[in-house]
């Protein structure tokens, strides 16, 4: 079976390239504008992967992950952080709030699918 | 009129006065009480029966001679916001109850000056006082029609129970608390109403005369400038007339200030400093007042009566004389107005100065302090009781042994000039800490002894036998002796002329023995005081020196006879609270002694709370150096303690601003960051596209689609289009945000500027169907610079372009004009901007959330630095909702 990717991100150029990766990775890929409409998809499938975009209008990528976080469907789904936010202190929040991953951007499209390959193995 | 209506309606008005002053009382903290025309009005008890009866007798013998009198005190009372502020100031702080205890206090305390000055103050008021009571003898005699008058004995005299009623009155409101320094308000209400009763009744006998009996003053004037002597009486006999007045005023100046009764009511019974400023443009308005009709009265009465009558009455004797017994009675109530107030003020003023600079000082001392609390305060009231009680009889008995062949206006003048002599140890000691008790002693002697040779012997030897002999040939016939031209002057009149040498005599005396004795440190330390009473007021009870060794105990023991448990409890508890010290201090300090002697100083007066407290305590010598040096330190450590705080404070408030300034910084700081951080995320985005593109691209050259990669290579270009838009912009925001963004304002016309704005963006317009309509017709040229409000005008158009709906889209430009600038407005059709997004549209990187597109193709700076670019021109910029839709995002320009 295919493993399933959400990629929510609010700038149509950076989905556009990580939905052609994934795709050619094998992944059934689901896009979400912001988080709202992420919530909104999460409703009716259960992701492997989520990467997730902070800064987006609406519902931000923290938001997003917390309602991951609680909701018992999504507990097997892992959630990477993808974003411009580098600091220190920014990677370590990202963490502690359960993401799995944390990706900067801009990225490397390489490491990034080598990053959720090892995450979903 | 019969003697018992009259003596009745005498009782009848005493009773009212008894009401009033009771009422008063009752309500001493009532507003009206303490008001400042209360204070005004009761210092016209200056005018006395003297002057209500006896300046007529002066303008009908002597012509204008009687104004002097008043121009004294209305010279006076302007410097009264100097001297009186000063003399108050004073007099509050150390509980002072008369003048006596002023003067005495001045000079160190000194027992034998406060006597002194008390028995001056009795022998110049007593006469004054039976002067009064032969007016109200005098004018009860005229009022009920008795041709001439002579005293068969005390019993049949009206007069003795008169006298009586006032020493009943002056006793009961004057003697209720054993302070002489607290307010008798009682007593001020009570003259206060009967300085108005005697203004008015005298301005209706002097408009019934000039106006009733003649026909006006014009009438009057024409009429006694034909009779004999007239001219005499309105000439100016220059310029030995221009010396009496000036005396005379000189006279009357200090008069006001220092007499008994215009003492207590100026100083002891102000309540509040700022009463003064009222009382100086009320009280000569007053003084004014009443003696507009003065001379007019004069004159009608000698035109009526010749020169046969006492003219001194002519107020009684014109309305009597037409038969107009009602308006006669109204002057005589007034003239016995005049005569209450004076003589019960005056009383009051004596019997505290007798009691507490007389008797106490020298009788009393040695049994107060055996005696219990209760005991020592009815001994006290008793004193000043039988204090008011013999001053008045005494001054009945100088009236039927002495007074009735002399004339009011003489009597007054010879009061005058023995009060007079208390002016210089009085007005120098204000001013001059050189000053010193034996000068003033001597020179209050020296000056009344040369009063007594040029005015009261004389006068009193012309008055009782017709022999001229002392007054023509002087004593032992020297010429230069004779008591009214003394040394050869002899053309002043006998007051002006005894005024002008006692007083020489006076202050010589006092300047070269100030100058030659230095006086004790306790004489130097108040006189310092004194003279600079601001300086000393912050040092509050560290003021005085004083040096010894002195146990609190035995000090409360005297406290407490005289003011009783209960007082001197709180007054310490206070004094221990003021000054910060543990309330079972054992060593009474200096302040201590201070405070305790200014406790007692109401009550018993300075010089004999000084002897009390000195008794209990064991004071070493001090030189006045040590004197001079300990003040100069207090003074020193007061000066420093005032700099310290003053420095502390400044601190505190640098330390605000510091503190202020920093989290200002620590703001523009983060805002900074968070500037930095949104640049940094602005300019990652597209750059991530263009990375993640690129290596795709590189990675899966050969099995890419073309229609993918073309994909790419579009977003790429868009990307980098991006990047370098938001480059420049941060670089302008920047340059304009730091003024380094220099305007090159050039003279344009607005509309071309608004067309090439339209036709920039009219490309895009096109793509998405949205129609551009300009409506602004405003051919305004004006000074801006245009390749920046062109910027604005792009940014608003593409920003509304970014709102309006593809196809149906309609964007309009409008402008008006108004109180010299130009507003433009662009309003498109779109969903209008939320509420909430109003005060945040023209913030740096604000986005909002009700774009069109996903993702806003502009900067996020445009907005932010449209707001810069018309704000550096002069003008403003907002956003608002249109009527029906849309948004409208407008802007002002000045046109000059």
């Amino acid at each position: 079976m295919k493993k399933k990717i959400l990629i929510v991100d609010d700038e149509p150029n950076i989905v556009m390239t990580l939905e052609y990766t994934f795709k050619k990775q094998d992944f059934e890929v689901f896009i979400a504008r912001d988080g709202s409409e992420a919530i909104q998809l999460l409703e009716t499938m259960v992701p492997d992967v989520v990467l997730l975009d902070i800064m987006m209008p609406n519902v931000d990528g923290y938001q997003t992950l917390d309602i991951i976080k609680k909701n018992d469907r999504l507990q097997d789904t892992k959630v990477v952080f993808v974003t411009a936010k580098n600091k220190a202190s920014d990677i370590e929040k990202g963490l502690k709030l359960g993401a799995d991953k944390y990706v900067t951007k801009p990225f490397s499209v390489k490491k990034i699918v080598a990053e959720i390959q090892e995450l979903i193995g | 009129m019969s003697n018992y209506v009259l003596f009745a309606i005498i009782l009848c008005y005493l009773g009212v006065l008894f009401y009033i002053a009771f009422i008063a009382e009752k309500n001493a903290k009532s507003k009206w009480v303490n008001s400042p025309y209360i204070y005004t009005l009761s210092l016209a008890v200056y005018c006395s029966a003297w002057t209500y009866y006896g300046s007529i007798g002066v303008a009908a013998n002597e012509g204008i001679g009687f104004l002097p009198i008043y121009l004294g005190p209305v010279i006076a009372l302007p410097l009264w916001i100097i001297l009186m502020r000063k003399v108050l100031r004073i007099s509050k702080q150390h509980k002072i109850s008369s003048v006596a205890d002023f003067i005495s206090l001045r000079y160190g305390n000194n027992r034998f000056l406060g006597a002194l000055i008390t028995i001056v103050c009795v022998i110049g008021t007593v006469p004054y006082i039976s002067l009064q009571l032969k007016a109200v003898s005098e004018t009860f005699d005229i009022m009920a029609h008795h041709d001439s008058y002579v005293a068969t004995g005390i019993i049949d005299d009206s007069t003795f129970y008169v006298a009586v009623l006032l020493a009943i009155f002056a006793t009961f409101f004057g003697t209720q608390k054993t302070d002489a320094s607290e307010k008798h308000k009682g007593i001020v209400v009570s003259v206060a109403f009967e300085s108005i009763l005697k203004l008015a009744f005298f301005l209706v006998i002097g408009i019934y005369t000039t106006f009733v009996l003649f026909d006006g003053t014009q009438d009057i004037y024409d009429r006694i400038s034909q009779t004999d002597g007239f001219s005499a009486l309105t000439q100016f006999g220059a310029p030995e007339d221009g010396f009496t007045w000036f005396f005379t005023i000189m006279l009357s100046f200090s008069a006001i200030f220092l007499l008994p009764r215009q003492f207590q009511v100026s100083v002891v019974e102000n309540i509040r400093e700022r009463h003064i400023k009222k009382a100086m443009w009320l009280f000569p308005l007053y003084l004014l007042l009443f003696n507009v009709f003065v001379i007019f009265i004069a004159w009608s009465g000698t035109l009526t009566f010749g020169t046969e009558l006492n003219a001194e009455y002519f107020t009684l004797l014109l309305p009597l004389h037409h038969d107009n017994i009602g308006l006669a009675l109204i002057v005589f109530l007034g003239g016995f107005s005049a005569v209450i107030s004076m003589v019960v003020v005056s009383t009051l003023a004596l019997s505290t100065m007798v009691s507490n600079n007389l008797i106490i000082p020298y009788g009393f001392l040695g049994k107060f302090s055996k005696e219990q609390s209760g005991k020592n305060t009815r001994y006290i009231k008793n004193i000043r009781r039988i204090s008011i009680f013999t001053i008045i009889i005494a001054a009945y008995l100088f009236y039927v042994n002495f007074s009735i062949e002399l004339s009011l206006y003489s009597i007054g003048l010879i009061a005058f000039t023995i009060i007079a002599q208390l002016a210089p140890a009085f007005f120098i000691g204000l001013f001059w800490n050189r000053g010193s008790s034996k000068a003033a002693i001597i020179g209050i002697l020296v000056g009344f002894t040369i009063t007594a040779y040029t005015l009261i012997l004389p006068f009193t030897l012309e008055a009782y036998s017709s022999a001229q002999n002392f007054v023509e040939n002087g004593l032992f016939h020297i010429e230069a002796l004779k008591p009214y031209a003394l040394f050869g002057i002899d053309f002043l009149s006998p007051p002006a002329h005894a005024f002008f040498w006692s007083m020489f005599f006076n202050i010589s005396c006092y300047l070269t023995f100030s100058l030659t004795s230095k006086g004790n440190y306790r004489e130097r330390n108040y006189a310092e005081m004194f003279v600079d009473p601001r300086n000393y007021s912050s040092l509050q009870d560290s003021a005085l020196v004083w040096k010894g060794e002195a146990y609190v105990s035995d000090i409360k023991n005297i406290l407490v006879k005289f003011l009783g448990e209960k007082r001197t409890e709180r007054a310490l508890s206070l004094f221990f609270m003021k000054y910060d010290l543990p309330p079972d201090m054992q060593m009474a300090d200096a302040r201590l002694i201070n405070f305790s002697e200014k406790l007692l100083t109401g009550s018993i007066g300075s010089a004999s709370a000084k002897i009390l407290i000195a008794g209990v305590v064991k004071e070493e010598e001090i030189s006045l150096v040590e004197v001079l040096k300990i003040l100069e330190e207090s003074k020193e450590a007061f000066t420093k303690n005032k700099m310290l705080k003053e420095k502390s404070e400044a601190l505190t408030k640098l330390t605000a601003q510091l503190q202020n300034a920093n989290e200002e910084l620590i703001v523009k700081d983060r805002q900074k960051d968070e500037f930095l951080d949104t640049v940094a995320h602005e300019l990652k985005t597209p750059l991530t596209g263009i990375r993640a593109a690129t290596e795709i691209m590189q990675d899966d050259a050969d099995d890419m689609p073309a229609e993918v990669r073309d994909q790419f290579l579009q977003n790429m270009l868009q990307d980098s289009d991006r990047l370098s838009r938001l480059i420049n912009n941060i670089l302008d925001f920047e340059k304009l945000a730091t003024g380094r963004q220099k305007l090159e304002k050039q003279r344009n016309s607005i509309q071309v500027t608004i067309n090439k704005a339209i036709s920039s963006i009219s490309h895009l317009a096109q793509q998405k169907q949205v129609r551009i309509q300009n409506k602004s017709t405003d051919e305004k040229e004006m000074l801006y610079d245009e390749d920046r409000i062109l910027q604005v005008l792009t940014n608003l158009l593409s920003n509304a372009l970014k709102f309006t709906p593809k196809e149906t889209g309609l964007i309009t430009v409008r402008s008006k004009v108004f109180k010299g600038m130009i507003e433009i407005r662009v309003e498109d059709n779109g969903k209008g901007i939320p509420e909430e997004d109003f005060p945040y549209i023209f913030d740096k990187f604000y986005q909002s959330k009700n774009q069109n597109t996903v993702k806003p193709e502009g900067s996020g700076l445009g907005l932010a630095i449209s707001k810069q670019i018309v704000e550096k021109h002069g003008g403003r910029i907002w956003a608002q909702n249109n009527e029906k839709n849309g948004a409208v995002l407008a802007f002002t320009l000045p046109i000059q």
